[in-house]
């Protein structure tokens, strides 16, 4: 299994985020994540402008074997989404951290980082599900 | 592929692995007054030789009338072919196979009607079909939502001629799920959307019927335009057989309809007192991701030899579960079948002079009985193959005294649209002669002089 990114924090759902300059964060799925999915096949992105809730529905990644929604990991509302993805799905796969990021959600509140798990946390995560 | 159902001992070996007593305990998460215990008005069951003479008993009682009822279901004549080779061993199943390996000429057969009722509709993609047309309609309501997400009213404009059996169903359907169905204001003169539409109107969809349920031609081109001026998307209700002579719903207006959905009976099964049918449905390739059912899709195995294939699968619910597309989880194959082969003995020449034959003993119908007294058109402008008539008294006793002379006269329109007064709807098909059409005027002249000196 590659290294975390340092930077990054994640979600017991297999999601990774980073606070940007601007106080939005972005948001992908891991490697672990899309390496179970295999090959993606679709994004369904949301809309720019839409609210979001902590835990709910924002976009689907979709693979030759199954389909899995990207939850919300805050409230906010998006003010980005990687369109790339429509016609290139599988950057998610080849560049997870990278250019396969999904959406870009502005908090509507303060933000509290322990919710989240360290990149420590989220590789003892993956043992644990792996053991 | 065979069936084979279980055995007591097979059903007790598996509840022992899941480690479950009985059947029922597999249901208990239903809540108790949910159930019912006993099915009133169902009488007991019967064996093979009662139930064959009680179907006997009542297929006599039908007997071989005239038909000039339409209004959604149309008596076309079927190539005795048809059902021939849809019923062999080969196809004779109502599912679409799920194993590839072992289902090649049936998943060939639904790639092929795919790809006709694609050309048929001027749209991108099919599905393997959809039950029936009414339901097809609530799919396709659900559809346009989903597809159409920054419009979140939920609400959905019908033209004037969409069937009302179709609205109740996809009311009853979708109308839980925050979907509203209203009509569009008709123009009484032509029967179609009234001519000035409120321009504040932003529906998510409009549903436009071709031919409408009331015979008439829709301005389809201009509907769709002013659909999509509103930022809605257009959902065609289309009768198969009419468009091998009208435009395809993929080039109405400028930019065409998105869903074309309609009721796939006409294509080969048989009346049958109204049902099995099947419903079909197209769309644009960019509303592919929400269409709801089987897709079968052409590949090409690893010897690079084509081959056929259920495609796009993580829409369905045996992959995403609650979130699917749709609960749609099986379709028509069997009809489906039969259609594709009608479609494949008649072809497109066959098809048109099927929609001529039939267009062309409506019009002499219409003008035989328009030329009786208390019978004229109810709107005027130019029809398929049915057509509106208003008669001079109610219509409901007229029909019954055309039925005792084995003659169904029509469609009591009294019945879903009261709105409309004595009004009946006719239709002819390629399946009657001259003499039958004249027999209807002979028979209709008849009733309505003497329920004249009767009344006199």
């Amino acid at each position: 299994m590659s290294e975390l990114p340092g930077d990054l924090l994640y979600t017991r759902e297999h999601e990774w985020l980073r606070r940007e300059d601007d106080g939005s964060v972005t948001i992908g799925v891991t490697d672990h994540a899309q390496a179970a999915l295999g090959d993606l096949v679709y994004v369904e992105l949301p809309e720019v402008g839409q609210d979001v809730e902590n835990g709910s529905d924002m976009a689907v990644v979709e693979s030759v074997k199954a389909a899995s929604d990207v939850l919300s990991p805050i409230d906010g509302t998006v003010v980005a989404v990687n369109d790339e993805l429509s016609d290139d799905p599988e950057k998610a796969n080849a560049d997870p951290y990278g250019e396969g990021w999904i959406v870009r959600v502005q908090p509507s509140g303060d933000i509290d980082e322990s919710e989240w798990l360290t990149p420590d946390a989220y590789q003892d995560l993956l043992d644990e599900e792996e053991a | 592929m065979p069936f084979i159902p279980h055995t007591d001992a097979d059903t007790e070996d598996m509840l022992e692995v899941i480690g479950v007593s009985d059947l029922d305990t597999l249901f208990d998460e239903i809540p108790a007054d949910l159930l019912v215990d006993s099915l009133d008005g169902v009488p007991p069951g019967l064996n093979e030789m009662q139930i064959t003479r009680l179907m006997h008993e009542r297929a006599a009682r039908d007997g071989a009338p005239l038909c000039f009822i339409g209004a959604g279901a149309y008596e076309h004549h079927i190539p005795q072919a048809v059902w021939d080779i849809a019923t062999r061993g080969e196809y004779y199943s109502a599912y679409t196979p799920y194993q590839a390996e072992a289902s090649q000429g049936t998943l060939q057969t639904i790639y092929e009607y795919q790809t006709m009722i694609t050309e048929l509709t001027g749209l991108d993609v099919s599905n393997a079909s959809l039950y029936d047309g009414a339901s097809a309609l609530a799919e396709a309501s659900l559809m346009a939502v989903r597809g159409n997400r920054s419009n979140k009213s939920g609400r959905i404009l019908l033209a004037p001629g969409v069937n009302p059996t179709y609205e109740k169903v996809a009311t009853a359907i979708a109308g839980s799920q925050g979907i509203t169905f209203e009509r569009l204001p008709m123009d009484s003169g032509n029967g179609n959307a009234a001519a000035s539409l409120d321009n504040d109107e932003s529906p998510v969809a409009v549903v436009i019927q071709q031919p409408s349920f009331l015979g008439t031609l829709e301005d389809v081109d201009r509907l769709t335009d002013w659909a999509y001026e509103r930022g809605a998307l257009v959902i065609a209700v289309v009768n198969p057989t009419s468009l091998a002579l009208l435009k395809a719903p993929g080039h109405w207006g400028e930019e065409g309809a998105d869903i074309a959905i309609g009721e796939g009976q006409p294509l080969g099964v048989p009346l049958s007192s109204g049902g099995p049918y099947f419903g079909f449905m197209t769309c644009k390739q960019k509303q592919v991701r929400q269409m709801p059912g089987r897709i079968v899709g052409r590949t090409t195995d690893l010897d690079d030899a084509p081959g056929f294939t259920l495609t796009l699968q993580a829409r369905e619910q045996h992959i995403r579960r609650s979130k699917a597309t749709s609960n749609i989880c099986t379709n028509q194959g069997l009809m489906v079948t039969a259609a594709t082969i009608y479609m494949s003995l008649l072809g497109y020449d066959g098809l048109r002079q099927v929609a001529l034959r039939s267009h062309q003993t409506t019009a002499r119908l219409v003008a035989g009985l328009t030329a009786l007294k208390g019978v004229e058109r109810l709107f005027e402008g130019p029809h398929f193959h049915e057509v509106a008539l208003r008669l001079d008294r109610p219509v409901a006793p007229v029909l019954d005294a055309l039925a005792e002379k084995d003659i169904l006269g029509g469609y009591d329109l009294s019945i879903g649209c009261p709105d409309l007064g004595n009004a009946l709807l006719v239709c002819a098909t390629e399946t009657k002669t001259d003499a039958d059409v004249d027999a209807y005027v002979a028979a209709l002249k008849v009733i309505l002089e003497e329920e004249n000196r009767r009344s006199a």
